[in-house]
């Protein structure tokens, strides 16, 4: 079904269309929204109150941008409102030169000294299952805020990074250094761990 | 230690993987990446563990709504499709 037709749809009052809408953005918009504010009931308040506003906003929707940019262009909206009442906020400033990698792991050559701790066969399979999903999405909560929430929407939500960078209102280069910043944080977070077993 | 693919150190060519990814790299700048990875299995390996990073990241699964919490959410479309039925401004549907 195309975003036309299910906003159609959506605006005759067929429950269908809004509970195959729920089973597809919830989940997803719950995890964005807990980048945003501190607790999992907050998260849930953010996602109810951007399901009502889309509800509200959508006889005027005039399919500019996908249904899904806009849903999830509300839920930022909400999250920061909430954040803000909450007094936190996701700072997307990211002017300092600090590095993605440990500078500590290279020689003054600037080649290695602690190369990567190789991803074996083994550990790939690995990563293909629950258990090391589980612990690799435990490394993204500890990730910083707004490093979580670019890799959140790029990776996982698959958005594009034009998308993301509107919804942020972020340059493209900021949202390239926050999403190689995740990235890394999180291979260094499954290396630590198989460090760890070894 | 003279090195073909000296004039990318390994410290700064690792901070370039998502650029490349992304196709956010000069043409200078992603020949010398390319012909870094060739030449460092070390970084080939960390450019390599950044793409499993992203395939592993596309297959988390988002996790099941509870049926309240569904109810919940049909209970807010109801809602809106009652108060839309009551709107005098609002033109019936189809029209």
């Amino acid at each position: 079904m195309d975003d036309a037709e299910l906003i159609a749809r959506l605006r005759r009052g067929d429950e269908q269309a809004f509970e195959g809408l729920i089973t597809a953005h919830h989940a997803a918009m719950l995890r964005i929204a807990q980048t945003f504010v501190p607790t999992r009931g907050l998260a849930e308040e953010v996602v109810q109150e951007t399901w009502v506003g889309m509800l509200r906003g959508l006889d005027r929707f005039e399919g500019r941008s996908s249904l899904k940019t806009w849903l999830y262009a509300i839920l930022i909206n909400q999250a920061r409102s909430i954040a803000g009442r909450e007094h936190r906020t996701v700072p997307f400033d990211h002017t300092d030169a600090a590095r993605a990698e440990d500078p500590a792991r290279f020689a003054p050559d600037g080649s290695w000294t602690q190369p990567p701790v190789p991803f074996t066969e083994e550990v790939e399979e690995r990563l293909a299952h629950a258990p090391m999903l589980a612990q690799l999405d435990a490394a993204l909560d500890n990730l910083p805020p707004a490093q979580r929430l670019v890799v959140t929407l790029r990776d996982i939500e698959q958005l594009t990074s034009e998308e993301v960078c509107t919804m942020l209102a972020i340059t493209p280069a900021n949202q390239r250094v926050l999403l190689h910043r995740g990235r890394t944080g999180l291979r260094r977070s499954i290396e630590a761990l198989l460090e760890g077993k070894d | 230690m003279p090195l073909l693919y000296a004039d990318l150190a390994c410290r700064d060519a690792v901070e370039l993987a998502t650029d490349y990814l992304e196709g956010a790299l000069a043409w200078r700048q992603r020949r010398s990446y390319e012909r870094h990875l060739r030449n460092c299995p070390n970084c080939r390996a960390h450019f390599e563990q950044i793409r499993t990073m992203v395939a592993t990241l596309g297959n988390i699964e988002p996790e099941a709504l509870s049926p309240a919490a569904q109810q919940d959410l049909m209970d807010v479309f109801r809602k809106y499709r009652d108060d839309q039925a009551h709107d005098p401004d609002r033109e019936p549907p189809g029209s």
